[in-house]
């Protein structure tokens, strides 16, 4: 079992938790200082983690001193080539909210409950046993419910659509794990696990939870429990290594009927918050449906399409909270000129909204490219379509700009430009944004590893999609990235993890 | 050092200079250091001759070697190996320096160059001197790159920030809706047509096998290419090239972002949407010529494109009410006369035809205002109007002065269906919240989009 050097990633996952204990009682200022600290400190240890597993070029490894030995089947958080990138992104996505949360606003976005939900989704992405991503994911839906209980607006959509997808969920694993069905409980497991997981990931027509999360909870809890991409999390650890062909087209269509739907639907909100949450739900979409395309270049292409979401979304969700923090709900049926009051918020609008949707010299680029490559490959029908959706989405994303920041002259005397905290946070996404799309080479090999890796895993389990793809690799599989299997130690069924050495 | 050494250096210049100055422009907003109008104009100046001459050192050196075709390889910026050769991708990184690119390029640098020294004076102290330089570097780079292109993903890079600078350069003048409204159709515009040139890629791709640039432009030197497709399959990739094509360039039925475009400031309309950018498309038609000697229906409906889009330019521009829209669609009017010679398969007209057009457009953009001004003068001296020499009959006036109302229709046929079935999703999504949430139906209700669709049509 390969190990880090330090227990990294329980570090990322319990100082927020700390954090959280401490921020819970502080006063806001000290409150705020814990918790820049403790996301801060996971945003070091997880990419800390990530170097750590590139320098022991090895696929997986576990913490080498744990705290959680004594738990039944041993340590259960791990990192591998699939969720090394992801847990700092998400870290950083953490990171970012509370750094540009501006002091007049702690009283309405608790950062308490902030770091517990940081805690819960770093456990959650770094935890590959099924029961405990079951239990995580669980955990994560609770802290966005008690605001809303908290704000005394109706939890009903909400709980409703998370309630069904814990029992699918619940009902999906049970029927895997304990053979319930016979024969057919690994199919029928997977078909319940991956309607969980469409509803999760707001699927359309199982999407309208997502809206209105955004419409009642605060920007920032919607932002952070959304851009995380749990749905897709849980569709690549439960759902493709072991779901029948079948299945996977199924959700495949239904990701890019909503990517188109959501695409269109953006472009009639009047509300900027709803217009995020469609952007967003539409791009999350893409990833869902690269992730089911099952080759190396549709994974690819979701996997870099997943950290270029992760991280343009989440910019530009917080450009919008910014500017919304300033003056209020935003309403896009107006033209609001907050250009020349606020210039720093409204070139990051534009350069987040442009790398949502893949523009030349952003991060999103690249990603995209190589996810229409993959489509294309499967079926061109589907890449006319992420064109399309891609088209309506900038068309979307422009008016946005252009509603948000031109078309009037702001009248106001109060000062909007941007305050040194969220300047920083400014600064950090944008230098990631360009330099990821300048220098995209690094970023794509390393997915293209973990998108070859879920491949064999799920050639190793007999689906003859994958087989297909894992023989026509043999011949073309370099010596450092043969695969090679080993037991899986942190997984509670009979499954085989992958081990690149 | 050898003479193609000395080639492939002068022509990697001619792609840094703009990107460099890009480059600049970014550190300065990133920074929050606002350079001085002097500054700015003179990276640009700087960014501009040296592109400039370097790609004059690369056109002697072609000409002193007889060379025709000069390859600048910069390898495969991202690539994924795969497990099979079908599930690899590259995305290669390639100029070319041949006979249909140099001039082009040409051009771009001298009319960039002239118009940004003109608009060095004509916006100075203005509040967005600086982001119109920005956003000119950034057009600039595109034109660059599109024009240079050796592979699909560089032309579509190129393609892309052509569309980004223009669309934010109609919406210069920010702080009024007419512009800003203008921009996002622009915008809207751009963004189908890049969407139709990537489906042809995409249609080539499952036609072929294979995306391969050399299959869009044929294999050899411009002009001299050969695709080599059938003749269906490049009927149907060679029209979805052409709606790209009428996009980018305003043919029929797109033609009416033309004059939306000139809400930009005057340096901005003459080079961009007189000269330049709305060159672009009949630029990607001269490229995939070869594919259009496949199929003779494709190059004749290149042909009743381009004469009817020459007729139309002609029509409405004798009816305009302000000079730049005249001379937007009088520009119209040759873009329209190119795309016929394209389609006749004639390579060097429309070549010389663009080049021409493109200059002499320029300097009527750039003098408009003045020209204003003189007639003013001469009028005040008269003391009369000065007759125009007549216009349409009463018959055309109508369709010329209302443009023959082409974007009415699009809206009409295709935003508003398309508004109000969304409109329609988002009322029903809004009354299942509601009924889930327990609240009443008076609650929180939203008009629909094509009620605010209307209202704002009628404002």
């Amino acid at each position: 079992m390969n190990q880090l050097h330090l227990p990294l990633l329980e570090v990322a996952v319990f100082v927020p938790l700390a954090g959280a204990l401490l921020a819970r009682r502080a006063e806001p200022d000290r409150a705020r200082r814990v918790a820049m600290f403790a996301s801060g400190a996971a945003v070091a240890a997880s990419v800390a983690a990530w170097f750590d597993l590139a320098v022991l070029r090895a696929f997986e490894a576990h913490d080498g001193v744990t705290l959680l030995g004594w738990l039944p089947g041993g340590d259960p958080f791990a990192v591998d080539e699939l969720s090394a990138p992801l847990l700092p992104l998400a870290a950083l996505i953490y990171f970012l909210t509370i750094l540009a949360t501006l002091r007049t606003k702690s009283a309405r976005f608790s950062l308490g409950m902030t770091l517990l939900s940081e805690s819960i989704v770093l456990a959650t992405l770094a935890t590959k046993s099924s029961w405990g991503l079951l239990l995580l994911l669980a955990a994560g839906v609770v802290p966005p419910a008690v605001e809303l209980r908290r704000r005394g607006e109706s939890r009903r959509a909400f709980v409703l659509h998370m309630g069904a997808f814990l029992v699918l969920l619940s009902a999906g694993v049970a029927t895997q794990q304990f053979d319930a069905l016979g024969a057919n409980s690994e199919a029928i497991g997977a078909c319940l696990i991956a309607l969980a997981v469409l509803i999760r990931s707001g699927v359309f027509p199982l999407h309208c939870w997502f809206p209105d999360l955004f419409e009642r909870a605060s920007f920032g809890t919607a932002i952070l429990f959304t851009t995380p991409l749990a749905g897709p999390y849980a569709a690549l650890r439960l759902v493709l290594p072991t779901a029948p062909g079948w299945v996977l087209t199924l959700v495949a269509v239904a990701a890019l009927a909503t990517a188109v739907y959501a695409a269109g639907m953006s472009l009639v909100q009047r509300d900027a918050r709803r217009f995020f949450a469609y952007l967003l739900l539409s791009q999350a979409s893409l990833v869902l449906l690269g992730l089911e395309l099952t080759s190396t270049l549709g994974l690819t292409g979701a996997l870099c399409v997943w950290l270029s979401v992760g991280l343009a979304m989440t910019g530009f969700g917080l450009t919008l909270r910014c500017v919304e923090s300033r003056v209020g709900r935003i309403d896009l049926q107006r033209y609001n000129g907050l250009h020349d009051a606020a210039p720093t918020l409204s070139g990051l609008f534009l350069l987040t909204g442009m790398a949502s949707i893949g523009f030349p010299g952003t991060i999103g680029f690249v990603a995209l490219e190589l996810l229409v490559e993959g489509a294309v490959h499967s079926a061109p029908t589907i890449g006319m379509l992420l064109l399309l959706t891609t088209a309506l989405n900038g068309v979307a994303v422009m008016r946005a700009y252009f509603q948000v920041f031109t078309g009037a002259r702001h009248a106001g005397t109060i000062d909007l430009r941007v305050r040194p905290s969220e300047n920083i946070a400014v600064l950090v996404l944008s230098l990631l944004i360009l330099g990821g799309g300048l220098a995209p080479q690094p970023g794509v090999a390393s997915r293209e590893h973990a998108a070859e890796a879920l491949l064999e895993q799920r050639a190793s389990r007999g689906e003859p999609d994958a087989m297909d793809n894992a023989a026509a690799g043999e011949s073309t599989a370099t010596e450092n990235t043969q695969p090679q299997f080993l037991p899986d130690h942190s997984s509670d069924r009979p499954a085989r993890a992958l081990v690149l050495q | 050092m050898t003479i193609e050494t000395a080639l492939s250096i002068a022509g990697l210049v001619v792609v840094l200079a703009p990107l460099l100055l890009v480059l600049a422009f970014c550190t300065s907003a990133l920074t929050r250091w606002t350079p001085s109008e002097r500054t700015s104009a003179r990276l640009t100046e700087a960014s501009v001759l040296c592109g400039l001459l370097a790609a004059g050192f690369v056109f002697v050196g072609m000409l002193a070697t007889g060379s025709r075709n000069v390859e600048i390889e910069l390898g495969h910026w991202a690539s994924v190996h795969g497990l099979s050769a079908d599930d690899a991708y590259h995305f290669h990184l390639k100029f070319v320096f041949d006979r249909l690119s140099v001039p082009l390029v040409f051009l771009t640098f001298v009319l960039v160059g002239t118009v940004g020294a003109f608009a060095n004076r004509y916006l100075h102290r203005e509040p967005g001197y600086h982001r119109f330089f920005s956003l000119y570097a950034l057009f600039l780079l595109g034109m660059v790159g599109a024009t240079l292109a050796g592979t699909v993903e560089t032309l579509f890079v190129g393609w892309e920030l052509v569309g980004l600078s223009s669309a934010l350069l109609v919406a210069f003048f920010h702080d009024r809706p007419g512009p800003v409204e203008n921009g996002l159709r622009v915008w809207s515009v751009y963004r189908f047509a890049d969407a139709a040139f990537l489906i042809a890629v995409v249609a080539l791709h499952h036609v072929h096998g294979a995306g391969d640039f050399a299959e869009l432009t044929g294999h050899g030197a411009w002009p001299n290419g050969e695709a080599t497709l059938s003749s269906g399959a490049a009927l149907a990739i060679g029209l979805l090239v052409l709606i790209a094509a009428a996009g980018k360039s305003a043919l029929l039925p797109f033609s009416e972002w033309l004059p939306r475009a000139m809400e930009g400031p005057t340096p901005s309309s003459a080079v961009f949407y007189g000269a330049l950018s709305v060159h672009l498309g009949t630029y990607l038609l001269l490229r995939v010529s070869p594919l259009l000697a496949l199929s003779w229906p494709l190059s004749a409906a290149v042909v009743a494109l381009g004469l009817a889009t020459a007729a139309y330019g002609a029509i409405v521009a004798r009816a305009q009410a302000d000079v730049k829209s005249a001379l937007a669609f009088a520009s119209l009017a040759q873009v329209g006369l190119i795309t016929a010679e394209i389609g006749f398969g004639l390579h060097y007209l429309p070549l010389i035809h663009i080049v021409g057009h493109a200059t002499f457009r320029t300097l009527q953009l750039l003098r408009a205002p003045s020209v204003l001004h003189d007639y003013q003068s001469l009028e005040n001296a008269l003391g009369e109007r000065v007759a125009n020499g007549g216009g349409p009959q009463a018959a055309v006036y109508r369709f010329a002065y209302l443009r023959g109302q082409l974007d009415g229709w699009i809206y009409r046929f295709v935003v508003e269906p398309f508004l109000a079935v969304f409109g329609v999703c988002q009322a029903l999504e809004m009354r299942w919240l509601r009924w889930l949430a327990g609240e009443s139906s008076g609650a929180k209700a939203e008009p629909t989009a094509p009620d605010a669709a209307q209202k704002s049509e009628a404002a």
